[in-house]
């Protein structure tokens, strides 16, 4: 069924090394217009370095990224800025400017792509994105005033704002306890079928994976080892997909 | 062929970075985009905020240093000069140096955790992604602002270092405060001020980049948070001293 999707990202060939640590290695995924993809790892596997590599964070050595049709890695700054404005990132350590209020925060990234918006329709802005992960009342508050799950919900208002097209979430609820961490999965859910996101998530937490996968890729040894659905994988015979899901 | 000790290279390779990182200071800060309101803010920041430490430490070395010259001075039967060679003192040497090593800690240490800790908490990284060069946004801003509030505060710093030693010569006679500044004036001339002044630029874009440099290559979580503030404090001090000697060599062939 996923194929006959448009692919909203296609990776190639990626190879990433740090020194002789070989991180990615001829790395090929691709990720379909509205659907949930976990790339699944242990964790120093190189999950986080790849959606770096997808939103121009780290340069791969090798390899071809597509996102929405052009390839990242041949784009000047000017084009790279007009693509991030349709793929956001949630950062594992939800990455708020500490000096800022939560308002600031939200507005940041509207103001730096330089729309030509009137002070209404910002203001609009904020407060939709904010009603969208319950936190309308944490508006004037600073970061260092929140709560991690809060400040993971508030990161993830901040990656709305600008309706992108795709989102990559890094670890999104890694240092959370289980109940914020169904929180922030239902947040995830729920974005996608409110907007018709396409999400790429990096994870090592099964719960999440479960909850979120419509289809898993597995990277390991650098390398895209296998993909499925969560049924498909957990009932794979071999060892390296196996111990994932014990 | 003779290999270098590894402290000798740590210090050579370091030394290189952070003038490739001051060459990229000087590509990118005169290429739009502009980022006004920052470098404002940090202005005020910098500047405004470095006031009081910067006045009260000032006023404090006029006082001393007019109450310590003292006893010589009448021991020389010379009281009379105490303005003009405390002012040759404070607007030569003593107000450029000592305001850009109180500037250097608070500035210095405060941009190197700051950049440091954005670093570590990956802002620097959302910075970038939301559209925005983040070596415009901080480091310009930051250098650019450190290299012209210094000489502001250099300035002055030096009139309440000398405010400070009209006190204190108060303290044992009556001048005013008229007479006390036309005595520091009547020996001043533009050699004593020009250099004094054009070098407090230099210390200020030492403080600002070494401080961005540190904090913008911050590593290992908090510890490297911790030594990019201290370290930012420790090179900019002592390049501070190494400029000095250099814009002193330089002033004295005009001499």
């Amino acid at each position: 069924m996923q194929q006959q999707q448009e692919t909203v990202i296609r990776i190639e060939g990626l190879c990433k090394s740090f020194g002789t640590n070989k991180v990615l290695d001829q790395f090929n995924l691709s990720l379909y217009r509205g659907e949930n993809l976990v790339v699944l790892g242990k964790s120093g596997s190189g999950k986080s370095v790849l959606i770096k590599c997808i939103i121009g964070l780290i340069q791969p050595e090798k390899g071809k990224i597509q996102v929405l049709g052009q390839n990242v890695l041949n784009l000047n700054q000017v084009s790279l800025d007009k693509i991030r404005v349709k793929v956001a990132f949630l950062f594992q350590s939800n990455a708020l400017y500490d000096s800022m209020t939560v308002r600031e925060n939200l507005l940041f990234p509207l103001r730096r792509h330089s729309f030509q918006l009137t002070n209404t329709e910002v203001d609009d802005m904020v407060m939709e994105a904010l009603a969208n992960v319950g936190l309308e009342h944490t508006i004037d508050m600073m970061p260092a005033e929140l709560s991690g799950g809060m400040r993971k919900r508030i990161a993830l208002a901040r990656t709305l704002i600008l309706k992108p097209e795709i989102i990559l979430y890094d670890e999104p609820t890694t240092g959370l306890d289980p109940i914020t961490s169904l929180e922030i999965i239902s947040l995830i859910n729920k974005i996608r079928e409110k907007y018709q996101t396409s999400s790429m998530i990096i994870t090592h937490d099964m719960k999440c994976v479960k909850l979120v996968a419509h289809r898993i890729a597995m990277l390991i040894d650098g390398k895209c080892y296998a993909v499925g659905t969560y049924d498909e994988l957990s009932a794979s015979s071999d060892e390296k997909i196996r111990q994932f899901f014990n | 062929m003779i290999a270098l000790p590894d402290d000798l290279k740590s210090f050579l390779k370091e030394t290189g970075e952070i003038s490739r990182f001051a060459f990229r200071f000087f590509k990118e800060g005169f290429r739009p985009r502009y980022e006004v309101e920052e470098f404002i803010h940090q202005c005020f920041v910098i500047g405004y905020k470095s006031l009081p430490l910067v006045g009260l430490t000032a006023f404090i070395i006029g006082l001393v240093l007019t109450m310590q010259l003292r006893p010589t001075m009448v021991n020389y039967g010379v009281e009379v000069q105490i303005p003009a060679m405390v002012g040759i003192a404070i607007i030569r040497e003593i107000g450029p140096i000592v305001t850009a090593l109180i500037f250097a800690g608070k500035i210095g240490s405060s941009i190197g955790a700051e950049l440091g800790s954005m670093k570590v908490t990956e802002q620097i990284d959302a910075m970038e992604v939301s559209g925005t060069n983040p070596f415009k946004y901080l480091v310009v801003t930051r250098t650019l602002a450190a290299t012209l509030m210094l000489p502001i505060l250099v300035i002055i710093a030096d009139a309440i270092a000398l405010y400070g030693s009209y006190l204190g010569v108060n303290l044992y006679e009556d001048i005013t405060l008229n007479l006390f500044f036309k005595k520091v004036l009547d020996y001043l001339m533009y050699i004593d001020v020009i250099p004094a002044f054009i070098k407090t630029y230099f210390f200020g874009f030492a403080v600002g980049i070494v401080g961005c440099f540190k904090g913008y290559y911050s590593n290992k979580g908090t510890e490297g948070v911790g030594h990019s503030a201290n370290s930012s404090v420790v090179v900019s001090s002592v390049l501070i001293f190494i400029l000095d000697l250099i814009a002193v060599q330089i002033a004295d062939l005009f001499m």
